[in-house]
């Protein structure tokens, strides 16, 4: 089956995240699709690869990227959601005249249609948030 | 088959329990994660409203959000199902769709 | 493309975050695919849909005029939980009017928001396919 998954929060503050990787880890772990990972509201600031976490803690943002590695996983941040947060890959960056960019690999900006387009095409759509 | 409700917060914090029993159509199931377990301890007045639902709604729960917050199997309302993260997959499938009560 | 029925459930009032903004947004970026768009309004959901508001005096983004436009986009199934307007001590004519223009009927004005009760909206939220929450 194929699962498109939303994250509306950010690491750390809240468990949705969490939630999202674990629930993402089980359907890729039982043969299911995943079309996208779409970020959302506080969640484009999982796609930050400047986040320094205790080392007795688990890293939210790696984790994701490493998911995206081993998986083909498309981690989308949404633009709008990520620029008003200073959320910034390289292009963007550059756009907007600022001195740097904090995007971790296997994440990607693009717009909300990506959203809707997968909705459209998985089999099921699953929101985590607050 | 119908929808799965997804309810992440406590019924003392939020009203998103009370409202997903509210919408939630006679043989949909509903599925407490995060901090939405805390509802299905008994004894609670949570528990007593949880308790009733069940005769519309099959009831579950993330074992993994039970066990983080130190909920054990034997305080929890009778006839509630335990699922770790492959079950909620699972669940996911069986329903035509999910409805998460943010 | 297939055709898909979206139905966006807006819970959250509309300054205290950011929440009904963003969902806002993608209720318009959404439009443009052309599929069938239901946006319910629950809980202090409603609230978003309060006229007068004007926030000015608090320095964000004045977007409740917004809404007003939602026709224009052809998104003209807005459903809003009778419980939630009562318990909140508001009538349909708290919110703003919201209409759309029906081009199969001579582009008559048509009200685009309809008050229902809870078991009513039960059976719409089953009816669709694809559920975001904001």
């Amino acid at each position: 089956m194929k699962f498109s998954i939303m994250v509306n929060e950010g690491p750390y503050t809240h468990q949705a995240s969490d939630s999202a990787y674990h629930f993402t880890e089980a359907a890729l772990r039982a043969g299911h699709q995943i079309v996208r990972v779409f970020f959302y509201h506080d969640g484009v600031n999982n796609g930050t690869r400047l986040s320094v976490p205790p080392q007795d803690d688990r890293n939210v943002c790696d984790r994701w990227s490493q998911l995206a590695q081993q998986h083909q996983l498309e981690l989308i941040l949404c633009v709008a959601a990520a620029q008003r947060r200073g959320m910034l890959d390289a292009d963007e960056a550059k756009r907007a005249g600022k001195d740097s960019n904090n995007i971790a690999p296997g994440f990607e900006i693009s717009g909300l249609g990506q959203l809707i387009d997968a909705g459209i095409q998985a089999d099921r759509t699953i929101v985590f948030g607050d | 088959m119908s929808v799965l409700h997804i309810v992440n917060k406590s019924p003392y914090d939020r009203n998103s329990l009370e409202t997903c029993l509210r919408l939630a159509a006679a043989g949909s199931a509903i599925l407490l994660i995060e901090d939405g377990v805390y509802a299905a301890r008994k004894p609670s007045s949570a528990a007593d409203t949880l308790q009733q639902a069940l005769d519309n709604h099959p009831l579950y729960a993330l074992q993994a959000d039970l066990q983080a917050r130190g909920l054990a199997t034997d305080s929890l309302i009778d006839g509630i199902q335990l699922v770790d993260y492959d079950g909620f997959v699972k669940l996911t499938t069986e329903y035509d769709k999910t409805q998460s009560w943010l | 493309m297939a055709t898909k029925k979206f139905l966006y459930i807006n819970r959250k009032p509309p300054h205290g975050s950011i929440y009904a903004l963003e969902s806002l947004e993608v209720v318009l970026i959404g439009a443009a695919f052309e599929q069938a768009v239901t946006l319910a309004f629950i809980d202090d959901g409603v609230y978003q849909l309060l006229q007068n508001q004007d926030s000015s005096a608090i320095g964000t983004k004045n977007f409740a005029p917004t809404y007003r436009a939602l026709g224009d986009y052809d998104v003209n199934r807005i459903y809003v939980e009778r419980e939630s307007l009562e318990l909140r001590g508001l009538v349909k004519e708290d919110l703003m009017p919201l209409t759309w223009e029906d081009e199969d009927d001579d582009w008559a004005e048509k009200d685009s928001i309809h008050v229902v009760g809870s078991a009513e909206l039960a059976e719409i939220i089953e009816q669709q396919d694809v559920i975001l929450n904001f």
